[in-house]
């Protein structure tokens, strides 16, 4: 039970699974892959700057088709849409990684904590993450980028402040109620017999266990961080223009455009969007899948059965 | 489990749970005052403060009370609230309540829509797909799932947008109705829908329920897709379930042990996400009504929060946390209704 | 005890008969021959126990049986019964059959009723897909005399199953399964999950109900007291084969098989001094050991033991056994062509090395 999921026993068991969980999880892999090596290499990759709008002295044409010198055309604001697309993928992993860590960081050692001591804290705690939880998500976003904006503006960080602030509830309650039935395991209470201290269990029984879950709840929150981000963007509530290229707010520059019928500008950053999501959220179900017993089917081998020995 | 429990009535635990609508609510309507007043800065300067003078500002404070001791200030908003007085807006001096009843009946309208869809689309899609796991329909499925939920229901609208403007450029767009339809059917309800069969305006009803097509779809896409995943799981676990073996050893058709054994009891989980999924909806509601230019409450939260208009923010917002309690209070009552376990 | 209603001395005709059989399981590693070449047959009004260790492949028989098999497992052999092959049925009849003329009787009450439906329905559900057009009075009729016999009152026919006991809904799954009547049930260790009192109660009525229904029944069982108690017969399993069969007070007076001997051995009675115990684990099925499976666990292992199976052979008694030592302590024919090597004891080196696998 104590065991730490070591990465190829991860790996290993994922392989076996049946065919289409295997295919699903390997795709993911790639297009979350994809994302990662263009947020890494944006400045390479990338044509323009996120916020160019001319070369040379020569100003970029406003809602051109695409073209050798803007791949995907330009957009309403002049901006090269290729470029922006790339460029937003290092904006929207960096806010995404950012927030799920800080919320991690938070919740899970709460989460520990609270559910390891158990009595008033732990049911105070709980009912306040539980009201938090019940709460529409992006509508606490939305009073979280209000709040912040009049204190550190509409930059990367408060975006990840907003972000941070829904999904610590989501550890919170996973990380408690996996302490709660690890505190009842029997090798948990055989240390506690032994006089080890409610730090040291905590740390070293109980963080073990528990801590298996997050990557899990990581990967699921990180598609869905993804998706409260761009919906921000796109209300006008996220990150400014000049700050940083951010697919919803492209998205909500383009919605005249569509109205019109131009596509390029709404077109690409949403299918940036869509495919980063997918891909992440096919990593979380293949790593849930794998890891929850109840949803896993092992590969079976076909059954032949060999002729009888003797008459 | 295994003890012997009375059988437990649906009228006492509707009782008790309506009891405990009240410590649920007074959290969140704490929270939701505890967030908005650590704001730093001053409510009254931020929205109003490049339009008016020194004094004039300090009369607005005054008259907001917020010169007044924090506890007094929360005691205040918690006595409003159980008035159903949501305060008066700073930017434009609208009462709060006004904008609920004015706009709140085309938000509603939209998610009911979408809801309705939803399931129309998602129950027997994701029955299909935990009952055929692995097949190349269940992956079709799942995809289609998982893209839904996926795709920025924005986005989808926006290339719904694109699809409908290029190839049916008479459908409408945007809005809820006509202006001629807003101008001639005479407000009742709050729900334009509503007002119009009551008024007998058929080609109204006709006008309000084409555009609600677009903005309901839309929703509906995004709240389909997670039904259709809860539902796929809920329907694999209960199959495995020790009454299903049972249920086919006593020769039950397979027709109906998928539907009345394995179906039935996955929809137990089911209906207690999809009120979770209330939360969604809204925040879906929030984003499709900015896309489709649709008047609801959506529209009205997003245009005081760009105002800064911290009492037209709060009032909404806590509008929105006792619609997410009642909803819950719902949810609740519906699965004591099904799952006979519930009623303690 | 063991007395069957009618005349003792008239065979009475066999509704199940298996010959043969195999059912085989898919895993990741490759099959699992949880049932390994099993005959045996089941009269009318007859209780046969099943006996042996947890993983012996006891409950994949009983369920294979019936055909409710996981995905990936393959029956052979041949199955018939009431005189009909069930392995080349068409999947449909086969359905159809289960229910109304084979049933079952599951390890755990608890969560084999639908928590969703009261009890009423179960019946109505279960008379219905197997008699269609059956008035509600008649369901309702028959639902409450099954019940009636299984000790349930009338006046909880509309409960839901969370306001039964585990004993209680025991008698409401054994009631759903006898309300068709069927010629043939199987009873998967029916009492594991319930206490000793309750226990008691409904291996009686298992019994009883013979005389009622006339019902044969497999009865799976791990205690041996429950066999002595309420069998005809008895067949003892170990390794997905079935190692001895017979007459059930013959079997439990004189075994044959050493396995037999020892799971006697190790069981607890109130005579019981020390304890007694088979040292080792069952094998793993997905790689049965050569010969005879049993050998290395066996105290009266012979070098035969360990590359020979033995062939099953009827003793004087009637029972049926496959034991190498057997045969030669009741000098059986085959016993004279064994070498004094074949007979030369197992040495103990090897015994050991198998105990800690």
């Amino acid at each position: 039970m104590a065991r730490r999921v070591r990465t190829p026993r991860v790996f290993q068991t994922i392989w076996n699974t049946q065919g289409l969980a295997r295919y699903l999880f390997l795709t993911g892999v790639l297009i979350t892959g994809v994302f990662v090596v263009f947020a890494l290499l944006a400045p390479w990759i990338a044509p323009y700057d996120f916020a160019q709008r001319s070369v040379d002295g020569v100003r970029f044409p406003k809602l051109a088709g695409a073209s050798g010198e803007h791949l995907l055309g330009t957009n309403d604001q002049f901006y090269d849409i290729f470029s922006r697309v790339i460029w937003g993928a290092r904006t929207a992993l960096l806010v995404v990684g950012l927030s799920i860590l800080l919320s991690a960081v938070v919740g899970v050692p709460l989460g520990i904590v609270s559910g390891y001591t158990g009595g008033w804290f732990d049911r105070i705690t709980v009912f306040l993450m539980d009201a938090l939880y019940s709460f529409p998500s992006l509508l606490l976003a939305i009073v979280f980028s209000f709040l912040l904006r009049n204190a550190i503006g509409g930059g990367i960080l408060a975006a990840a402040l907003s972000l941070t602030a829904i999904y610590i509830p989501q550890y919170f309650r996973v990380v408690r109620n996996t302490t709660v039935a690890a505190r009842e395991a029997t090798y948990v209470e055989a240390a506690r017999a032994i006089g080890a201290p409610p730090v040291t269990v905590m740390r070293k029984y109980v963080f073990g266990n528990v801590v298996q879950s997050v990557p899990v709840i990581g990967t699921l929150n990180a598609a869905d961080a993804l998706g409260t981000l761009a919906a921000l963007g796109f209300l006008g509530l996220g990150i400014q223009p000049t700050e940083a290229s951010e697919w919803g707010y492209d998205l909500s520059r383009a919605l005249d455009d569509v109205s019109a019928g131009v596509f390029a500008p709404a077109f690409w950053p949403g299918l940036a969007i869509i495919a980063l999501i997918t891909g992440l959220t096919l990593v979380g179900e293949g790593l849930n899948e794998t890891l929850n017993p109840a949803l896993r089917r092992r590969r079976l081998r076909p059954v032949v059965l060999t002729p009888r020995e003797e008459a | 489990m295994s003890t012997v429990t009375a059988s437990g009535s649906l009228p006492r635990y509707i009782a008790v749970r309506l009891m405990l609508v009240i410590p649920m609510m007074w959290v969140l309507l704490t929270m939701v005052f505890v967030l908005l007043r650590i704001a730093p800065g001053d409510p009254v300067s931020a929205a109003v403060g490049d339009k008016l003078s020194e004094d004039a500002l300090d009369a607005r404070r005054a008259a907001l009370g917020l010169d007044r001791p924090l506890i007094v200030q929360y005691l205040d908003y918690l006595g409003d609230v159980c008035r159903l007085d949501f305060g008066t807006t700073i930017s434009n001096g609208r009462p709060v309540l006004d904008i609920i009843a004015n706009q709140g009946g085309a938000t509603l309208t939209l998610t009911l829509g979408a809801f309705l869809f939803a399931l129309v689309v998602g129950l027997p899609l994701g029955r299909l797909a935990g009952r055929r796991r692995d097949s190349a329909l269940d992956a079709g499925i799942r995809i289609f799932g998982i893209v839904t939920y996926a795709a920025p229901i924005f986005w989808v609208g926006l290339m719904l947008v694109l699809f409908v403007v290029r190839f049916v450029p008479s459908w409408p767009t945007y809005d809820i109705a006509t202006a001629e339809t807003k101008y001639l059917v005479p407000d009742r309800t709050g729900i334009l829908l509503l007002d119009a069969a009551l008024d007998n305006d058929w080609v109204g009803v006709r006008d309000v329920l084409q555009h609600h097509v677009l903005p309901c779809f839309t929703l509906g896409l995004l709240i389909c897709g997670v039904i259709i995943r809860l539902v796929r799981v809920n329907v694999i676990q209960s199959l495995k379930g020790d009454y299903v073996e049972a249920a086919r050893a006593r020769g039950i058709p397979e027709r109906r042990v998928v539907r009345f054994h394995a179906f039935r009891n996955a929809l137990v989980p089911v209906v207690t996400v999809i009120g979770l999924q209330f939360a969604l909806t809204l925040s879906g509601a929030i984003l499709t009504e900015r896309t489709f230019n649709w008047p609801g409450l959506g529209t009205e939260l997003v245009a005081y929060v760009t105002a800064r208009d911290y009492v037209a923010v709060q009032g909404l917002v806590t509008f929105f946390a006792i619609a997410v309690v009642l909803v819950s209070l719902i949810v609740d009552i519906v699965n004591a209704l099904i799952d006979p376990r519930v009623r303690y | 005890m063991t007395s069957v209603p009618g005349d003792p001395s008239q065979p009475r005709e066999v509704v199940l008969e298996a010959e043969d059989l195999r059912v085989w399981y898919g895993t990741e590693r490759g099959p699992v021959r949880a049932v390994d070449r099993v005959s045996f047959d089941v009269r009318r009004g007859e209780i046969l126990g099943l006996v042996g260790e947890s993983g012996c492949g006891k409950s994949t028989l009983g369920r294979g049986l019936l055909g409710l098999l996981p995905d990936g497992a393959a029956r052979d052999g041949a199955l018939r019964f009431e005189g009909q092959d069930m392995l080349s049925m068409r999947p449909r009849d086969q359905y159809a059959m289960r229910g109304a003329r084979l049933g079952m009787i599951f390890q755990e009450p608890l969560t084999r009723l639908n928590p969703l439906m009261r009890v009423s329905d179960h019946f109505t559900e279960t008379l219905r897909a197997h008699e269609q057009g059956l008035s509600g009075a008649e369901v309702e009729r028959r639902s409450l005399e099954a019940l009636r016999v299984m000790g349930i009152p009338p006046t909880r026919y509309r409960a839901y199953p969370h306001e039964f006991s585990g004993g209680m809904r025991q008698r409401i799954m054994i009631a759903l399964t006898l309300v068709l009547r069927p010629a043939f049930v199987v009873a998967d260790e029916p009492t594991t999950a319930l206490d000793v009192l309750v226990e008691a109660q409904i291996v009686r009525t298992l019994h009883d109900l013979r005389a009622t229904y006339e019902t044969a029944m497999l009865l799976i069982t791990h205690n041996l007291g429950i066999v002595a108690e309420a069998c005809d017969r008895v067949a003892v399993m170990y390794a997905g084969r079935i190692v001895e069969i017979g007459e059930a007070r013959e079997v439990f007076a004189r075994p044959r098989h050493s396995y037999t001997r020892e799971l006697l051995r190790s069981t607890i009675t109130l005579s019981t001094e020390g304890l007694e115990f088979i040292g080792g684990s069952p094998p793993d099925l997905s790689e049965p050991p050569p010969g005879c499976s049993f050998h290395p666990r066996c105290p009266d292992a012979m070098q035969i033991c360990a590359t020979r199976a033995p062939r099953a052979r009827i003793t004087d008694a009637g029972s049926r056994v496959s034991c190498w030592a057997a045969d030669i302590a009741d000098g059986a024919p085959v016993a004279a062509d064994l070498s004094a090597e074949d007979r030369s004891p197992l040495t103990t080196e090897e015994v050991l090395v198998a105990d800690e696998a």
